[in-house]
C-alpha cells in the first residue's frame, strides 16, 4: 500500500466513524465506543481484503463477515453504506420502529449482513460453521469475524476456538478488538483474559498481534493469515475504545450511550477536521 | 391515593437487595458485566466484598451461584432476561433447579420494552422457559412496591426463584400502606363481573387504567394482578372463570408459555371458559423506543380497553 491508499482508508474510516455517530445520535441509543474502536478493521476488510459484491450481497462465493460483537454494528452499517449496500440516509433511522437497521445485526433484513448477532459469543461459532461449509464445498471463500475483548470471556468462544483448530479452519480469521474495556469497567478488572495470545496459541491458532488502528499492520496480518495452512488465525488488535472522538476515547461510559446534540455536533466536527486534513495531504 | 413513584423495577430490585443484605449476611450477588444495567451495582457499591462480577459468562455465573448455594449462601445472579434464562438455561435446570438449590435468578430488560436493542435482547420467552422447569418459582412484579416486596419474599423463600425485572421507568400504582405480597397469590385490583382481565408485570398498570376507563361506559371488568406466574393462584382464576366467564390475559411476553398458557391450564382443568390473549403473538420483537413498541404490540391502555370492549360486546 502506498501512502495515498492509506490516506484513502483513513478518510473512509473517519467517514465510517461519522456514520456511527450519526446513527447512534438519531437512535438516541446504541454503542459508540466499540463501534469507533473497530472502524479501521471494518474499513480495511471491506475495502481491501474481502471479495464481496455490494450489488449482489448473496453471491455464493463471497467472503463472509460475522460481527460477533454485534452491538458495534453502527460503524459496520456505515461501512456497508459507503460500499453501496444501501443508502447512507438509512443510518438516520437506526433503531427506529420499522427501520431496516436494527439495534443488532439482522441478516434477514439488512443487505451485506451475513449473520444475525448481538448475543455475545455466538457469532464466532457461526463463523466456524461458514468456514466449515466452505471447506466442505471446496470453495475458496474466507470468513472473518470480530470479537470484543469482553466477549472472549464467554465459554462459547473457547468451544469455537477448539472447534476451529480441530477442524483446521485456515479459511477463518478471528479478530479480537482489544480496546481494554467492557461495560462494568476495564477487562482486566472485571474478569481478566490475559495472556490472550498464549491462550489462542494453546488453542491451536496462528496468533498475530497488531495495532488495530494501523492499516499497514492490519494489512500485513491479513496477508500473513492467507499463507497460514492447517489452522485458523487470531489477530489480536490493540485499539482505543471511542477512537477518533477525543472525548469518547478510553471512556468506559461511552460503551452504550448515545451522543446528545451538542456531543453529536462536536464529534462530527472533530471527524470532519480529520477528513479535511487528510484530504489536504492528497 | 398513594404517591406515584416512577422507577424501573430493576432499580427497585437493586435497592431491595441492599436493604435485605443489611441483616442477612448470607446474601451474595453475581452479575455478568451488566451490573450498571441490572442495578446490582447498587448492591455492589455498599457490599463490594459480597459482589462478584463474573464477566460476560452467564453459564458459569449460574454454576458458581449453584455451588455457593450448596455451601450455604443465598446467591442472587443477575443478567438480562435473555442471557440469564437463555444462555444459562441448562445450568439453571440441572445445577440449580434439579438439586433444589437456593439460587435467585434475576432477569432484567425483559420483554419488548428493552426497546432499541431489538430482537436479540428482547426476551419474550423467559417466563415460559423458567415455568417449564420443575419446582421453579417465577415472579413478575408490576411496580416499585411490588418489586421490593417480591425481592424480600424471594430471599426468604428457600429454593430456586426466577424474578423478572424491567428496564423502563414506570409509575407505581400500589399503596405501600395497604399493599401486601404473598407468594403464589394473585391480587384483585378492580372488582367487576362482566369479564376478567388477568395481567402481569409492567403492563398491569396499563390494564388498570383500561378497566377504570371502561367504568364510565358501564363495563365492569375484574382485574387480577398475577405477580407469581408459578406457582399460579388457581383459586383466584377459577373463581373468576366461574363468576365472570370470559378471561383476557395481558402480558409483555409471548402468548406461548407465559401467563396466557398458565391461565389456560387452570381454566381447562377447573372451569373451561374462552380466553383472549393479549401479548406478543408468537413473533420476535424489533428495535424502537419502548413505549412505541408497547403500543405496536397492543399492550397500552387504549388497545387493552378495545379488546375488553370487544369481548364484552361479543358476550352480549
Ligand atoms: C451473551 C451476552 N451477554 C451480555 C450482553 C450484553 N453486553 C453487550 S456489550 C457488552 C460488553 C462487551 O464488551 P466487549 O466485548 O469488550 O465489546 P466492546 O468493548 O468492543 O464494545 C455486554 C456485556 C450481550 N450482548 N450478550
Ligand atoms: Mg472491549
Amino acid at each position: 500500500m502506498d501512502s495515498s491508499e492509506i490516506r484513502q482508508l483513513k478518510i473512509l474510516a473517519a467517514k465510517a466513524r461519522q456514520g456511527a455517530i450519526l446513527g447512534t445520535y438519531h437512535a438516541k441509543s446504541g454503542h459508540p465506543g466499540g463501534s469507533l474502536s473497530a472502524a479501521d478493521i471494518f474499513t480495511y476488510l471491506y475495502y481491501k481484503e474481502m471479495k464481496v459484491d455490494p450489488k449482489n450481497p448473496q453471491w455464493e462465493d463471497r467472503d463472509r463477515f460475522v460481527l460477533s460483537k454485534g452491538h458495534c454494528c453502527p460503524s459496520l452499517y456505515a461501512v456497508l453504506a459507503l460500499k453501496g449496500y444501501f443508502d447512507w440516509n438509512e443510518l438516520t433511522t437506526l433503531r427506529h420502529v420499522g427501520a431496516m437497521l436494527q439495534g443488532h445485526p439482522d441478516m434477514k433484513g439488512t443487505p451485506g449482513v451475513d449473520m444475525s448477532t448481538g448475543s455475545l459469543g455466538q457469532g464466532v461459532s457461526a463463523a466456524c460453521g461458514m468456514a466449515l461449509a466452505g471447506k466442505l464445498d471446496k470453495k475458496d471463500y474466507r470468513v472473518y469475524t470480530v470479537l470484543g475483548d469482553g466477549e472472549v470471556e464467554e465459554g462459547q468462544v473457547w468451544e469455537a476456538a477448539m472447534f476451529a483448530s480441530h477442524n483446521k479452519l485456515d479459511n477463518l480469521v478471528l479478530f479480537v478488538d482489544q480496546n481494554g474495556l467492557q461495560i462494568d469497567g476495564a477487562v482486566e478488572d472485571v474478569a481478566g483474559i490475559e495472556p490472550l495470545d498464549k491462550k489462542f496459541e494453546a488453542f491451536g491458532f496462528e496468533v498475530i498481534k497488531i495495532d488495530g488502528h494501523d492499516f499497514e499492520q492490519i494489512k500485513s496480518a491479513l496477508d500473513k493469515a492467507r499463507t497460514v495452512k492447517g489452522k485458523p488465525t487470531a489477530i489480536l488488535a490493540k485499539t482505543v475504545k471511542g477512537k477518533g472522538v477525543s472525548f469518547m476515547e478510553n471512556q468506559v461510559g461511552w460503551h452504550g450511550v448515545a451522543p446528545n446534540k451538542e456531543q453529536y455536533e462536536a464529534a462530527t466536527a472533530e471527524l470532519e477536521a480529520q477528513i479535511k486534513e487528510l484530504e489536504g495531504e492528497c | 391515593m398513594a404517591e406515584i413513584i416512577k422507577k424501573a423495577t430493576r432499580e427497585s430490585f437493586g435497592e431491595a437487595l441492599c436493604e435485605l443484605a443489611k441483616d442477612n449476611k448470607d446474601i451474595v450477588v453475581f452479575d455478568a458485566d451488566l451490573a450498571a444495567a441490572t442495578k446490582t451495582s447498587i448492591f455492589q457499591k455498599e457490599y463490594a466484598d459480597r459482589f462478584f462480577d463474573c464477566g460476560i459468562a452467564e453459564g458459569n455465573m449460574i454454576g458458581v451461584a449453584a455451588g455457593m448455594a450448596a455451601a450455604g449462601k443465598i446467591p442472587v445472579a443477575a443478567s438480562f432476561a435473555m442471557f440469564a434464562t437463555g444462555r444459562a438455561f441448562e445450568q439453571i435446570r440441572n445445577s440449580v433447579a434439579y438439586p433444589g438449590l437456593n439460587v435467585k435468578i434475576a432477569g432484567s430488560h425483559a420483554g419488548i420494552s428493552t426497546g432499541e436493542d431489538g430482537a436479540t435482547h428482547q426476551c419474550v420467552e423467559d417466563m415460559g422457559i423458567m415455568r417449564a422447569i420443575p419446582g421453579m418459582v417465577v415472579l413478575n412484579p408490576a411496580d416499585h412496591w411490588e418489586m421490593k416486596a417480591a425481592t424480600k419474599a424471594a430471599i426468604e423463600y428457600n429454593g430456586p426463584v426466577y424474578i423478572r425485572l424491567g428496564r423502563l421507568a414506570i409509575d407505581s400504582f400500589n399503596d405501600p400502606e395497604t399493599y401486601s405480597f404473598e407468594l403464589g397469590k394473585g391480587i384483585t385490583l378492580h372488582e367487576g363481573n362482566d369479564v376478567t382481565v388477568i395481567a402481569t408485570g409492567l403492563v398491569v398498570n396499563e390494564a388498570l387504567k383500561a378497566v377504570k376507563e371502561l367504568e364510565a361506559e358501564g363495563i365492569n371488568a375484574r382485574l387480577i394482578n398475577i405477580h407469581t406466574i408459578k406457582p399460579i393462584d388457581r383459586e383466584i382464576i377459577t373463581k373468576a372463570a366461574k363468576e365472570t366467564g370470559r378471561i383476557i390475559t395481558v402480558e409483555e411476553h409471548n402468548v406461548v408459555g407465559g401467563l396466557a398458557d398458565a391461565v389456560c391450564q387452570v381454566v381447562a382443568e377447573e372451569c373451561p371458559v374462552k380466553v383472549t390473549k393479549i401479548g406478543v403473538q408468537d413473533t420476535f420483537g424489533f428495535s424502537g423506543p419502548a413505549w412505541e413498541l408497547l403500543d405496536k404490540f397492543g399492550l397500552t391502555r387504549p388497545h387493552i380497553a378495545k379488546v375488553i370492549r370487544d369481548v364484552v360486546a361479543e358476550e352480549k
